[in-house]
C-alpha cells in the first residue's frame, strides 16, 4: 500500500467532464445557460416570454426536475424544442447527467440551450454542469437576504434575474440592497429586475443574452 | 439524495485517480469535509459503505472523515469567528454583514493504495 495525496475537491472529475463539455458546445457555436433558483421562482415563466420575444434566434430547452413533464410540455407549446430530463432523485445536474440530456436533444440548429436545472438554491451550485454561463432567478416573495444565506449560488452566477418585480408593492423587497448583497460576493455579476407578468426589465436582459450569444 | 450524489463524484474522481496512478484497490480515502458544508456525515458514511460493495476497487475501501472549522468574517469589525457557535450574527459586535471563509469545502485529502 502507497500513500498518495490527493488535494482535490471530491467533485474534480465532474469538472474535467465539465470543461470538456464546454469546448465541445462552444465549438458548435451553441450557448448553454444554466438557469438555477428555488422552485417556483418563475423559470419555466420566463423561458416562455424570452422565446416568444426573441424570436430570431433558435432556443431549445431542457427541463429537469425530480418527476413530472409539465415544464417541457409548456415549453414545446409555444413551438421551441424541449426535452424533461430526470434526475432519478437526485437534487442538481452533473456535466455527466448534461451531456446526456444535450445528446437526447439532438439539435445541432439550437443556438440557446437552456438547462432548467433542479429548483433549489444550494446543490446546483456545487455541480459545473459545463455550461458557457450560470443565470440564476430570485423572485421578489423569496426575499432579499438570500444572498446572505446562500452565497454559492451568487458567487457562481454570470447573472442575477430578480424575477415577479410586479409584486414589489406587496412585499419589502429591497431592490438596491439586494443587487449590493450580490454584488459584494460577486462584483463581476449582472443584476436584471423584470416581471415575466408585464415584461418589464426584459429588454435589457434580453439585449444581454444576444450580445452574449455574438461573442461566443 | 444529496450524500448519495457526492459519493458518486468521490467515486467518480478516484476512479481517474487510480487510473493515473495504475492502483487497482484502494484501501483508505482521506476526506476534509467543512463544518457548514451541509454533508451530514452518518449519511455519508452510509452511503458510501453501500456503495463501495458494488464497486470493485473500492470494496475493502475505509473511509476517514476530518472536518474543517467554519470560520466567518465580518465586514463591519473585521474580525473572524466560529460560524457553528454564532451563525450569521458577529459576536463581537452584532452585525449581520457576515460571510463565511472555510468550512464549505469537501477535499479528497489522500488515499491509500495499491
Ligand atoms: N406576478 C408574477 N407571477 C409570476 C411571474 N413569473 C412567474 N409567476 C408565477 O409564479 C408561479 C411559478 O412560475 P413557474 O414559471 O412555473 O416557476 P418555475 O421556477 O418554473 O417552477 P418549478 O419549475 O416548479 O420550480 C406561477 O404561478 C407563475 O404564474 C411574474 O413575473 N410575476
Ligand atoms: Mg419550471
Ligand atoms: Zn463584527
Amino acid at each position: 500500500m502507497k500513500i498518495i495525496n490527493v488535494g482535490a475537491s471530491v467533485t474534480a472529475s465532474n469538472d474535467k467532464d465539465a470543461a470538456l463539455l464546454r469546448e465541445e458546445m462552444r465549438a458548435r457555436g451553441q450557448l448553454m445557460i444554466n438557469l438555477m433558483s428555488s422552485p417556483g421562482s418563475g423559470k419555466t415563466t420566463l423561458l416562455s416570454r424570452l422565446i416568444r420575444d426573441l424570436s430570431e434566434v433558435k432556443i431549445a430547452v431542457m427541463e429537469a426536475d425530480i418527476e413530472s413533464a409539465v415544464d417541457a410540455e409548456r415549453i414545446e407549446a409555444l413551438g421551441a424544442k424541449a426535452i424533461q430530463v430526470h434526475t432519478d432523485g437526485m437534487c442538481h445536474m452533473d456535466a455527466g447527467m448534461t451531456r446526456a440530456a444535450v445528446e437526447a436533444l439532438d439539435d445541432d440548429a439550437a443556438q440557446l440551450i437552456f438547462l432548467e436545472n433542479v429548483g433549489n438554491l444550494i446543490c446546483p451550485a456545487e455541480y459545473d454542469t459545463g455550461a458557457g454561463l450560470n443565470m440564476m432567478i430570485l423572485s421578489v416573495p423569496e426575499g432579499d437576504d438570500k444572498p446572505l444565506k446562500y452565497p454559492l449560488m451568487f458567487e457562481q452566477s454570470d447573472a442575477l434575474v430578480i424575477s415577479k418585480t410586479d409584486a414589489l408593492p406587496y412585499f419589502a423587497f429591497d431592490l438596491e440592497k439586494c443587487a449590493e448583497r450580490a454584488r459584494k460576493l460577486n462584483p463581476q455579476i449582472r443584476v436584471f429586475p423584470v416581471s415575466a407578468k408585464t415584461g418589464e426589465g426584459m429588454e435589457d436582459l434580453e439585449a444581454w443574452l444576444l450580445e452574449r450569444l455574438a461573442a461566443y | 439524495m444529496h450524500e448519495m450524489g457526492i459519493v458518486l463524484h468521490l467515486a467518480k474522481t478516484l476512479d481517474e485517480t487510480a487510473e493515473e496512478n495504475k492502483l487497482t484497490k484502494i484501501g483508505r480515502v482521506t476526506l476534509q469535509v467543512g463544518e457548514v458544508s451541509g454533508i451530514m456525515t452518518d449519511l455519508f458514511t452510509d452511503a458510501f459503505d453501500y456503495f463501495k460493495k458494488k464497486h470493485p476497487m473500492l470494496t475493502e475501501c475505509k473511509l476517514e472523515l476530518e472536518t474543517i472549522p467554519g470560520v466567518t468574517w465580518c465586514d463591519n469589525c473585521h474580525k473572524t469567528y466560529e460560524t457553528v457557535k454564532y451563525g450569521k450574527t458577529c459576536p463581537h459586535c452584532g452585525s449581520g454583514e457576515t460571510w463565511l471563509l472555510q468550512g464549505n469545502e469537501c477535499i479528497i485529502k489522500e488515499i491509500e493504495a495499491e
